[in-house]
């Protein structure tokens, strides 16, 4: 469980986080949505840790982690997994490399065995005789898959995932929403998942939260936004004529 | 007052590099891929160069002391002695600040913009110490025997000139490498081009490191790496012949 009290961040003196209140359940999906340039990125990456925030708390399992001090985080930080939007993989490693990387950094294990770690990762994000290929050898889909799999390879217990995706064709795009869905379940995690894309919304959309200028505007669940009278929610939400379509033959017209 | 900003971030930024690695064994492996990218690669364009410069710096000699009151083997003397002092520490110096800064500045830079840094962070390493130290390290260690090498090939591209153009005989040229030899004059240039690598290196990284924006600010940091560590490395050039030969 990851909690957010009170959070504010700017950028040379322009407010991006206005003091931000909210709370991410353990075992679901968490989703941050809203326009670009909203500041869910920023709310997301500070909640991480990637931005200093200039008041509040995020609290991780009763732990504030925003107080910590550099080693104490850096310890934390174990614990946490992202998927960037880019997919942020290391560009002069292999797909094995990359996905291998954590546990050599940190962990004892033999090479035998950190092999067979990371094999199982990609395995379960079903990619399969890619090992030796390097990040631009690969599509946009495979690269965030391995980014999942190097994401989840040191068991995290928090899943964070910046606009999973962006420049995915649709089908890919709902292969990388079930994979997310289906490892918060299989793992316990606590998932944060930035997004604007609607698909992913009524997809995996346990808990939504529409950030608007800055400031947390609407919070509930994916089949709530139906029922929603939130006009900014509303014109977010249904602003193409297939979300209209698909609200007026959900409330019957 | 921007200049403060930045040697105090620099400073900073040096306190997270030496900070206790995560794992010494891949700091180590990394170090060894650093020595071979940024020492090993560059071993051609130091030896191409150094074996020009001895060329021109021997002829050139020739030419201004072509008077019978000069003794021959000076030409050898002052080709070794400029090759030792300045050409070997300070010249190569200026030539890795083009070829290694701007290869660690554009790399770390694109770390940055494609948050592969941030995943690094993340990921709960010290980012700064990971992409840092062992490139320190690497061309701190290797830059002197990239040195020691440019010296040798220098004093042979002057001997191959200056006999084959005619301006002195090899027993000139022999005799005056030898004549009034100060081993110390190595030992100067061999602490200059550590201190050299070691700017080179951490203002590279520092631009690189703190690329914001795309692909054009990386450029622009690239840049910057050269020209900053080019304006260090003179500066200390200055500093240190005070402080090692006064």
């Amino acid at each position: 469980m990851i909690e957010v009290k009170n959070i504010a961040k700017s950028f040379n003196g322009v407010p991006v986080l206005k003091n931000i209140d909210v709370l991410f359940e353990k075992g679901k999906t968490n989703l941050i949505i809203g326009q670009s340039g909203s500041g869910k990125t920023v709310l997301l990456k500070s909640i991480v840790g990637l931005h200093d925030i200039e008041q509040g708390k995020v609290i991780f399992d009763g732990t504030v982690f925003n107080e910590l001090n550099f080693k104490d985080k850096k310890e934390m930080r174990k614990q946490i997994g992202m998927l960037f939007q880019g997919g942020a993989l290391f560009d002069s490693a292999t797909v094995e490399e990359n996905v291998m990387y954590p546990l050599n950094m940190f962990t004892e294990l033999t090479h035998s065995e950190k092999r067979d770690r990371a094999n199982e990762c990609l395995k379960r994000v079903n990619i399969i005789n890619a090992n030796q290929l390097y990040p631009a050898e690969i599509s946009g889909g495979m690269k965030k898959r391995v980014a999942i799999a190097r994401a989840i390879a040191l068991n995290p217990k928090y899943l964070f995932c910046d606009e999973p995706n962006s420049g995915l064709d649709p089908q890919t795009a709902i292969l990388i929403d079930d994979l997310i869905k289906e490892i918060t379940v299989e793992y316990n995690m606590t998932t944060i998942v930035n997004t604007h894309d609607m698909n992913s919304v009524m997809e995996i959309g346990d808990k939504v939260v529409f950030i608007y200028k800055g400031a947390k505007w609407w919070e509930g669940t994916k089949d709530d936004i139906f029922d929603s009278e939130n006009e900014e929610l509303n014109n977010f939400i249904f602003a193409s004529k297939l979300s209209q379509k698909i609200r007026d033959l959900k409330n019957g017209h | 007052m921007r200049l403060f900003y930045h040697i105090g971030k620099y400073f900073l930024l040096l306190f997270r590099v030496f900070a206790k690695p995560e794992k010494f064994k891949i700091y180590y492996r990394e170090t060894i891929k650093e020595i071979e990218k940024l020492g090993l690669n560059s071993i051609w364009i130091v030896a191409v160069i150094s074996v020009f410069m001895g060329a021109v710096i021997t002829i050139q000699t020739a030419y201004n002391t072509d008077n019978p009151m000069y003794p021959k083997y000076l030409i050898g003397l002052t080709a070794r002695d400029t090759l030792l002092l300045e050409f070997s520490s300070t010249i190569i110096a200026l030539i890795l600040a083009g070829k290694i800064g701007s290869n660690i500045a554009s790399e770390i830079g694109t770390m940055r913009i494609t948050e592969q840094i941030d995943a690094l962070e993340i990921m709960g390493v010290n980012s700064a110490s990971y992409l840092i130290l062992p490139r320190i390290i690497a061309s701190v260690i290797f830059t002197p025997f990239l040195t020691l090498m440019s010296m040798i090939i220098g004093i042979f591209g002057g001997w191959v000139a200056g006999v084959s153009t005619g301006v002195m005989t090899t027993q000139d040229y022999v005799y005056g490498i030898q004549y009034a030899f100060i081993p110390y004059y190595i030992v100067y240039a061999l602490i200059k081009i550590a201190i050299f690598a070691f700017l080179i290196t951490t203002i590279s990284a520092y631009h690189g490191y703190y690329t914001s924006g795309g692909s054009l600010e990386v450029g622009k940091s690239s840049t910057k790496a050269v020209v900053h560590s080019s304006i260090f490395i003179l500066l200390f050039n200055v500093i240190l012949t005070q402080l090692l030969l006064s």
